[in-house]
């Protein structure tokens, strides 16, 4: 049977490629990731969870392995609900949350778990009206009426009070909001709660709720996609989003009855000043805060550890690491348009890392 | 009534365009694909892309070298636990099958492609993840595979069926068992179709996300063995591309041409050595 | 290589003693191994069928409880106050695939007998192989694209145009904007269509000569040929490739939930947002933390299961109330 040169080549080039792979894939483990790690062989940690801080993660990690090589934390951004998940299922060493867990989560898992702030985000309401190209300004109320379905038209009176000199059409206002579960929206929600009795009561605060109105795009770039192609229409994604993207968004008022934009500096503010109330519960809330430079949509970012760790070798690896994010990493936020968590809380914080064993 | 020549010739001139047409838009509909792909991303793809780990953002060089090792494992590991399964419940279903286990196996099958891709890996994560306490490419590789089986069935038993009665009944009436009229006459002669299902399935989990994400996790390092978290084209182009780094998404659009020169390049292969080397024939 | 004794001539022969010997003598009849090892392959996929089904079911227990059968009628969807019904997303489904569906068929189809009765057999091949490819693009791609481009083009040309003339149809009136049923259903008919025409052409390709020549002998066009000998032929295979498509549809999730507009609500018009079962299932999965949460999700999950079984046998009803002989195995 005459075989074609041609045909030959090609199962030569097959076996070649497979043999390649499956040589890659020898089961020499290095992969220790059921943790021991004998001095100079490389320890390798699992972290999973929130989308939102996969960047923060991305560059830490590196820059950690960088200094440690016989460390490598690996990250997967499965959502802040998965990453809790897989931390309480025992597959990964690190959970990284944009929520906080309250008592009852807490309950669910089999020892105790820390939460560590490790970065600040911030909600910005984008719009897209053609025609207005300065920022808005936003009052509470403003917010809440648009997101519960009251305020339908851009030109109603709480804009038009807020914006002298700004002409707003009369067009009705397209809501956009996060379709799938996410920080940004528990933010959102949790400040329009805390402003609005109404909302509270009608739709709550949760990764995922029931809108009265609105599109729903999926992530960030779901909303901005759906903002940036639709005229007239209102949403909210992360600061970091925006900064990247250089996006038009608006200012908000905070409590203290200032217009605030969203910057990295106006959002670690929000947390400086609400150091006292983190101070008890490292679970507070930050949205709404006090403080004249305050950006009131703002909120943390959770790498959960758990407080006992059998490993050794993790458990040096995790607190080193934990050390040095207080310190080195926070330098490295501000490139990524991530917001450093203010002295007050690094303080904190680092009294926290000795409850690991 | 005789229609006129006239009318039936028209018919046929319009048909033929018609049918042209369709090809032309579903063709056209993948040049624009793959062209904007390209346009997009096009000026990521250097060899450092191909085979360097990744960097973080706003970090230049880096690459995608683990994800498209640990897509061509999964993909394997897929093949080899997909295409048997699919081919053998095919040929069942084609030439043994009794009544009732056919038709619940056809349904099963159908059913089973109906499975929204999160759902299967889900249910991977309970069966093999929760069990071996880590996520791993075999879970992965697993769960693409369950997800090939049902493409590869369906369309192994049409092929077969196709396939005239008359061939294997020659076979048999020479004196060959079954199996053998079937092993020897009716599937060369089926091969083609076979191949296409096949890499039709195979095509169609390179590109799944979903499943991978709490299967086979991701890795930022290269990973060995079966049993640890892996790296592969999709997730890191959901991750990149849902980023707010503009660096990132264009890094995302030439994974994109990656992973689907990727595809074009199991294709190519699997065609030619698989083929007679001639053009489709009719009949 | 043993002697040419047909199998008839071997089972004439006297039975041996004993039913060890028997069985022995069964199995070395090729076709009983041959029977059972396919047998054996078959039945494992109704144990990952069967297995997968039991762990839906197993893991949406708590959700089951509560709602009972009002969930598959009940339109609220609220984490919050733990409140879910399953109706809209089973609305969204049903309309969306069947959209797809809709466009899909006649474009595969057509493509399909382009390509394999009147292309040239080298270009047939090529023109094939690329639109392959498309079943390799990633669904993100697919959402991510239609973002970009299939949502503009819907928004200010198409939907417009469609509420233009065909507007005193209830399906094309309401607000437009871009994202919705329709926008969603063309993304899926393009991700469906490339599982149709290479398929459908493969059987097409398979049919045997004969016919064809038998037709154009008796003088027929050669699309009468193919319209009325070769794609009755191919008819079941044809249908076949329909139904992987369907099921493709029915379970999409990324691409669907980033031009769908995921709102929760049932409405008669095509521009209208909607959602699906995948879509909810892959926004809020990974999110979710309640206990009755992530349950509702995964009975969403069995529900979709569900009504893949009744759109099949609907499917089935409706082929089997239209075909008539002269299939490729009557």
């Amino acid at each position: 049977m005459k075989i074609q040169k041609s045909r030959m080549l090609v199962w030569a080039l097959s076996i070649a490629i497979a043999g390649l792979i499956l040589s890659a894939s020898s089961s020499k483990s290095a992969n220790l990731s059921s943790g021991e790690s004998p001095a100079g062989q490389t320890l390798l940690l699992n972290a999973a969870g929130s989308t939102f801080a996969y960047p923060v993660y991305s560059k830490w990690f590196n820059s950690y392995h960088q200094e440690h090589p016989n460390v490598e934390f690996n990250y997967a951004s499965i959502g802040s609900g998965g990453g809790i998940a897989q931390l309480r299922a025992g597959t990964v060493d690190l959970g990284a949350s944009d929520m906080t867990m309250n008592d009852k989560l807490l309950a669910t898992f089999k020892g105790k778990t820390l939460q560590f702030p490790i970065a600040l985000g911030a909600a910005v309401p984008a719009y897209n009206i053609p025609g207005v190209n300065v920022a808005l300004k936003f009052t509470p109320q403003a917010l809440a009426g648009i997101y519960l379905g009251k305020i339908t038209k851009w030109n109603d009176s709480e804009l038009a009070r807020a914006n002298p000199g700004v002409k707003l059409p009369n067009q009705k206002i397209i809501v956009v909001h996060r379709s799938d579960g996410s920080g940004t929206t528990f933010i959102w929600c949790d400040y329009l709660s805390k402003i609005s009795p109404e909302w509270k009561t009608k739709v709550g605060a949760n990764t995922s709720v029931n809108w009265p109105v609105g599109l729903g795009g999926k992530g960030n770039e779901g909303v901005v996609g759906l903002v940036e192609q639709t005229p007239y229409s209102l949403g909210y994604a992360e600061l970091t989003y925006c900064l990247q993207n250089n996006m038009l968004y608006g200012t908000v008022r905070n409590s203290s009855g200032n217009y605030i934009k969203a910057t990295l500096a106006s959002v670690t503010a929000a947390a400086a000043d609400n150091a006292s109330e983190l101070q008890k519960d490292i679970r507070a809330s930050i949205t709404n805060a006090p403080g004249k430079d305050s950006y009131p949509i703002s909120s943390f970012t959770y790498l959960l550890v758990p407080a006992s760790i059998p490993n050794a070798f993790k458990l040096d690896a995790i607190k080193d690491f934990l050390s040095w994010m207080l310190s080195e990493g926070q330098t490295q936020l501000q490139s990524i348009s991530f917001a450093p968590l203010p002295q007050a809380m690094v303080d904190i914080e680092k009294s926290m890392i000795p409850q690991i064993q | 009534m005789r229609r006129s020549i006239l009318w039936r010739k028209s018919v046929n001139i319009a048909m033929i365009g018609a049918t042209g047409l369709c090809a032309t838009v579903t063709v056209a509909a993948l040049v624009l694909i793959l062209g904007y792909l390209a346009w997009k991303g096009a000026h990521y793809l250097t060899w450092t892309f191909l085979t360097q780990l990744p960097a973080p953002v706003g970090e230049p060089g880096g690459g995608m070298g683990n994800a498209i090792v640990g897509s061509g494992k999964m993909l394997l590991l897929a093949a080899v636990t997909g295409i048997p399964v699919g081919l053998m419940t095919g040929i069942y279903l084609a030439e043994f099958g009794g009544r009732t286990v056919s038709f619940t196996v056809r349904y099963a099958a159908d059913l089973l492609n109906g499975v929204p891709s999160i759902v299967t890996g889900i249910f991977i994560y309970t069966v093999v993840v929760l069990t071996m306490g880590n996520f791993s490419a075999l879970a992965g590789g697993l769960a693409l595979g369950i997800m090939m089986i049902p493409i590869v069935v369906r369309s192994t038993e049409d092929i077969i069926l196709a396939v005239p009665g008359n061939m294997l009944e020659g076979a048999l009436a020479l004196g060959v068992s079954k199996w053998r009229g079937v092993a020897t006459v009716v599937l060369p002669a089926a091969r083609r179709g076979i191949m296409t299902g096949i890499l039709l399935s195979l095509a169609r989990v390179a590109g799944e996300t979903a499943p991978l994400l709490f299967t086979s996790f991701n890795n930022q390092y290269w990973s060995r063995g079966w049993d640890s978290p892996i790296a592969s084209l999709p997730v890191v182009i959901y991750t990149y591309a849902v980023s707010p780094y503009k660096s990132w998404h264009d890094q995302a659009w030439a994974a994109g041409f990656v992973l689907l020169a990727l595809v074009l390049l199991i294709n190519i292969a699997a065609r030619a050595v698989l083929s007679r080397g001639q053009p489709a024939q009719r009949g | 290589m043993g002697t040419v004794v047909t199998s008839s001539v071997r089972n004439a022969r006297p039975e041996p003693s004993g039913r060890a010997r028997a069985f022995l003598k069964r199995l070395q009849n090729g076709d009983a191994i041959a029977h059972h090892l396919t047998l054996l392959f078959a039945l494992s996929i109704l144990l990952i069928t069967g297995l997968l089904v039991f762990e839906l079911y197993v893991h949406s227990a708590a959700s089951r409880q509560q709602f009972g059968w009002h969930f598959l009628v009940t339109s609220t969807w609220d984490p919050v106050s733990n409140q879910f019904g399953a109706l809209p997303f089973i609305y969204g489904t049903v309309v969306t695939t069947a959209i797809s569906l809709l466009m899909a068929i006649p474009l595969g189809v057509g493509g399909a007998i382009f390509l394999a009765e009147f292309a040239p057999p080298r270009i047939s091949d090529y023109l094939t192989f690329v639109v392959e490819l498309l079943a390799a693009v990633p669904s993100v791609i697919y959402g991510l694209l239609a973002i970009f481009t299939v949502v503009p083009l819907l928004r200010e040309q198409v939907d417009p145009f469609l509420q233009n003339k065909l507007g005193f149809l209830p399906l094309f009136q309401g607000p437009i904007y871009g994202v919705g049923f329709l926008a969603a259903g063309v993304v899926l008919a393009i991700m469906i269509v490339p599982f149709i025409l290479s398929v459908s052409r493969q059987i097409l390709l398979a049919v045997p000569n004969e016919q064809r020549e038998a037709a154009l002998s008796l003088g027929a066009t050669r699309w009468e040929t193919t319209w009325k000998v070769v794609a009755p032929y191919a008819r079941t295979g044809i249908f076949g490739s329909v139904f992987l498509a369907m099921a493709r549809a029915l379970g999409e999730t990324m691409a669907v939930t980033m031009v769908i507009g995921n709102t929760p609500k049932i409405n008669a018009s095509l521009f209208a947002p909607g959602y699906s079962i995948a879509a909810v299932i892959a926004n809020e999965f990974t999110e979710a933390t309640g206990r009755v949460y992530l349950q509702a999700l995964i009975e969403l999950g069995l529900v979709l299961f569900v009504l893949t079984i009744i759109l099949n046998a609907l499917a089935r009803v409706l082929i089997l109330a239209t075909t008539q002989r002269g299939t490729a195995h009557t």
